[in-house]
């Protein structure tokens, strides 16, 4: 290809890459601007933090990060758990039907949570989950993504490893936990980071289940938080969302190289 | 030695049911059995004070067919998934093969494209709420240095679902470029060589080669967008609510919509019903595909 | 050992933490702050002050976003089995409440008919059904006009003699738009039927019948009206075509784009705190006569209840409507003193002879109607609002819209009849 043409793709790419990020740096901008500067883009206008000290005190956000958090992370340990167990049932046992079953599960992948709201909801409500993070997490806990994710994880393993573990004396479950689990690491790590950055930005299930700043996770107090019936400040807002995606966003930028390098390990092909 | 055999194989049976179980449990609890309530419910009418529910099979579907709404909600649906799904997939394959390459700000460019997955959804809308307000909004002031007129993004029905598109394709194309990078890593440097050798182009070289390799990629990722055409809907609270005049009112949202500002759960459950029947579907079709064209190295 | 002491310790402590619970009556009250998140504070301290006049009874006020959500919100409470006794919710919502037997009218917790009708007669209409009331007024507000002073004096216009009829806002408009303002912007998302109906009444037709029942969509009166709202766009062009949005019509009116905006009075106190101009508040202009909806959001106590919680919610609704607290909301906001008493206190003396605008809808209130509810309110409104947006962006006529959207609500409301 050209030289010209090298360049323009690579001029492309790069303008892409700017629309993409403009979104964020124009938050970023009216976040430490006040509301008339950041729409007039007077790049001369005054830095201030009013936004952020009006964004901190209009809403408990160390409350729903602490919810949003500990959301997550029930989530995480819930799917490694129901998943690691039928992932395996999947890839190792033989058993009657095992291939119906199979196609069931994957059926879930389309059944989702916020399609059966209404019913999900009084069930929770039955459960007694109502206005608590389990309730929050417990739909997505068995996850066909994560069951398939698994089961193609613990197939790849020589069966060698497995009889040499049996021989030893080991138990099914102990087999499982020494040696498989080790070694589905990678697909494991992968499937945390998108579990997490899943459930981190899930909206509208939380917003039915959670009903208190107790339980309520930052998506949902950003949605109410922004969106008064009188109209919004946009700058306020913006504080408001830098404040909540920081911590995901400098997650990010410090590990995207460990993060890619998960994805690629975890042979997501 | 048969016995032996049969006593294994039961034995086998049963520790995977077991292994199964709370995987099996929850699915029971919190897909089959939700899906098999919601089409219960869809058969009885809604329940008021003067009037309690009372069975009436398939009168709620056909309320729905007779429905205007509905149908322009589907069609909105349709429009939506068809155009989202592919131009994300492409946007984020050429990412993929640009953050693979070797531009110069490399490093910024895949940073770039990646964050709108960081945000949540409703954080996006915001931002983007402000870039498609008239006069005061970012798109509008560019717009205005080239002389173009200030145009109502969110406020005109020809212009609205357009908008939600845009904002959904920014919004899932990073995502998919790591997949794609992911999977771009692992094509071995010597199938570049070789075709180098032959003199074949890049072009060639990406069509004939990297992509069928990347199909099981594709594939995937496909199914991905395709869940998220259904789920997705965030940014219709902050951006448009579905107006105006329901231009850009989704599946999903109606459903919301239905059962909690109209109170009418069976309607609601009825549409569930046919949306997880589409789902179904496509699902079975996707998964078809997968099965079929999955080119495993 | 000393892990049981420390056990032992802490279920002591807890069973006595407990014990006080156990006389009290606890409510869970969800509301929506029209305005944003920092008010929260405001209806804390009202909470907190009521708490210690009533130590006996404990409140969980939750602030749930707006009304949507806090129906939302509420519902869900309901059906969960870890019910609200009490909520804020839109005045309209109480036929769809009625209807779906959630709540309780005030004439079965209380006799007191002379506290019941110590409201503004107009705040209390859309509480008023099939003979009872339903709901109490809390944060109650009707569309103001607010207007640039200064560039009405740019464009050789009197400042202080904002529009006062259809004919002056086409002419004044005319005035003060040029290329960088509009002359008027009313908004038509977000409620496009509330601006609606204060329009409709303006020229001299309520859209809907007091019993919920019928709507006048297709009437003659009001489609001239739509046909009106057009054409302030369209012929006149003193305001921008298409819809205008609701969320950020305000900080449009602070930027200088609009001369005039139609916005709610609980708008008040963001203007005032953040309008670099002088600027007034005016009551709607009339036609046939001067109108506006009413606005905001009522209590509603609910029928899963007990005695003691019904007792103890009506002391907290009476205390958070008492002339005091109404007043001091009334400040804090920009909605209106619920109640004439509210009007009389000092506080509310002084700061409206200190800042005259706050007035304006209280003003209005003598011609102001009850806002659009029917039953299936949502549903209906809905058909409404549609209607509104595709006559605006040029989709359909007027007339089609508006027949089209009739129809909708006579197969909806045929049902109750």
């Amino acid at each position: 290809m050209s030289r010209l043409g090298t360049m323009l793709e690579q001029a492309g790419a790069i303008l892409l890459a700017v629309i993409w990020i403009s979104p964020l740096l124009f938050a970023f901008w009216a976040a430490f601007h006040t509301s008339s500067d950041a729409v007039s883009f007077n790049l001369l206008s005054p830095w201030t933090l009013d936004n952020f000290r009006t964004a901190w005190e209009g809403a408990p956000w160390l409350r729903y990060f602490l919810n949003t958090f500990l959301l997550v992370t029930i989530v995480l340990i819930g799917q490694f758990f129901f998943t690691t167990l039928a992932g395996f049932a999947f890839a190792k046992m033989d058993f009657p039907a095992k291939d119906f079953v199979f196609i069931l599960v994957l059926m879930q992948l389309f059944i989702l949570p916020e399609v059966l709201i209404v019913e999900n909801y009084a069930m929770v409500s039955r459960l007694g989950l109502f206005d608590s993070l389990f309730g929050v997490g417990m739909p997505y806990m068995a996850s066909a993504f994560g069951i398939f994710l698994m089961r193609q994880s613990f197939k790849s393993v020589p069966i060698e490893l497995h009889e040499a573990a049996r021989i030893e004396g080991c138990s099914l479950l102990g087999i499982l936990w020494r040696v498989y689990v080790p070694l589905a690491k990678p697909t494991y790590l992968a499937y945390a980071l998108v579990s997490v950055s899943t459930h981190w930005n899930n909206f509208l299930w939380p917003l039915i289940v959670t009903n208190s700043p107790d339980t309520r996770p930052l998506t949902v107090g950003l949605s109410i938080f922004g969106a008064p019936e009188n109209g919004v400040d946009i700058s306020v807002i913006s504080a408001a969302t830098m404040m909540s995606v920081a911590p995901l966003l400098v997650a990010f930028l410090l590990f995207q190289r460990q993060f890619v390098q998960a994805f690629l390990r975890a042979g997501i092909k | 030695m048969n016995k032996r055999v049969n006593l294994e194989r039961r034995r086998q049976a049963i520790y995977g049911w077991l292994l199964l179980s709370p995987a099996a449990v929850m699915l029971s609890i919190f897909a089959f059995y939700p899906s098999a309530a919601t089409f219960w419910s869809s058969l009885f009418s809604r329940g008021t004070r003067r009037r309690p529910s009372e069975f009436i099979a398939l009168e709620n579907y056909s309320d729905l067919f007779a429905d205007p709404t509905f149908w322009v909600v589907v069609k909105n649906n349709l429009l939506y998934a068809a155009v989202t799904i592919p131009v994300s997939i492409v946007i984020a394959l050429a990412m993929a093969l640009w953050a693979n390459s070797k531009i110069p700000a490399r490093g910024f460019v895949r940073t770039a494209y990646f964050t709108p997955t960081v945000l949540p959804m409703i954080a996006a809308a915001n931002l983007w709420l402000f870039f498609y307000t008239p006069g005061l909004g970012v798109l509008d002031q560019i717009g205005g240095l080239f002389g173009l007129p200030s145009i109502n993004w969110l406020g005109q029905p020809q212009t609205a679902l357009w908008a939600v598109i845009i904002v959904t394709i920014w919004k899932e194309a990073g995502f998919f470029m790591i997949f794609y990078l992911a999977a771009l890593q692992t094509i071995p440097e010597d199938l570049k060589e070789a075709s180098d050798i032959e003199g074949a182009s890049r072009w060639t070289y990406t069509r004939r080669i990297v992509l069928p390799l990347l199909m099981p990629t594709t594939l995937f990722i496909m199914v991905n967008a395709t869940i998220n055409s259904v789920k997705l809907i965030d940014h219709l609270f902050i951006l448009t609510k579905g107006g105006p005049s329901d231009a850009s009112k989704l599946i999903l949202y109606y459903i919301w919509e239905m059962a909690f500002a109209f109170f009418d759960a069976p309607h609601a459950a009825a549409m569930t019903i046919l949306v997880l029947g589409v789902l179904c579907i496509v699902a079975a079709v996707q998964l078809f595909f997968i099965d079929r064209r999955t080119h495993y190295q | 050992m000393k892990h049981l002491k420390g056990i032992g310790l802490s279920v002591v402590m807890s069973a006595g933490m407990a014990l006080p619970a156990a006389a009290e009556t606890e409510l869970t009250m969800y509301y929506p702050i029209a305005v944003g998140g920092a008010l929260t504070q405001v209806v804390d301290s009202i909470v907190a002050d009521f708490e210690a006049e009533n130590p006996d009874i404990k409140v969980n006020a939750v602030y749930s976003g707006n009304y949507d959500d806090t129906r939302v919100r509420a519902l869900s409470a309901l059906n969960s089995g870890d019910p609200a006794q009490l909520a804020v919710m839109f005045s309209i919502d109480a036929y769809d409440l009625i209807e779906q037997d959630l709540i309780l009218p005030f004439e079965a917790l209380t006799d007191d008919a002379d506290w019941l009708n110590s409201f503004y007669p107009a705040l209390m209409a859309n509480g008023r059904i099939e003979g009872q009331t339903w709901g109490i007024p809390f944060q109650r507000s009707t569309i103001v006009a607010y207007y640039n002073k200064e560039q009405f004096a740019a464009a050789g216009l009197d400042p202080e003699a904002p529009p006062t009829t259809w004919d002056e806002i086409i002419s004044m408009g005319k005035a003060l738009t040029n290329d960088d303002t509009y002359g008027l912007m009313i908004p038509s998302t977000g409620y496009p039927y509330w601006m609606f109906q204060a329009l409709a009444i303006q020229n001299g037709k309520e859209v809907m019948s007091n019993d919920g029942l019928t709507t006048y969509f297709d009437d003659e009166t009001v489609v001239e009206t739509l046909e009106f709202w057009k054409s302030l766009s369209a012929e006149h062009g003193i305001m921008p075509t298409g819809t205008v949005e609701w969320g950020t019509l305000r900080q449009a009116f602070l930027e200088g784009q609009t001369a005039m905006m139609w916005h709610s009075t609980g708008n008040l106190r963001a203007v005032k705190d953040n309008a670099s101009f002088d600027f007034g508040v005016a009551e709607l202009p009339a036609n046939v006569r001067k109108g506006s909806p009413t606005g905001g959001g009522n209590f509603y106590v609910f029928k899963d209840t007990t005695d003691e919680e019904r007792a103890a919610a009506l002391k907290l609704i009476e205390f958070m409507t008492s002339p005091e607290q109404a007043a001091a909301w009334s400040i804090a906001t920009g909605y209106m003193g619920v109640s004439p008493a509210a009007y009389e206190t000092d506080a509310l003396k002084e700061y409206t002879a200190a800042f005259p605008p706050a007035l304006v809808a209280r003003n209005q209130l003598e011609n102001a109607v009850a806002e659009f509810s029917t039953f299936e309110t949502a549903r209906v409104r809905d058909g409404l609002n549609n209607a509104i947006q595709a006559a605006l962006t040029d989709s359909k006529s007027a007339e089609d819209a508006l027949g089209e959207a009739q129809a909708a609500a006579e197969r909806l409301l045929k049902a109750y009849r």
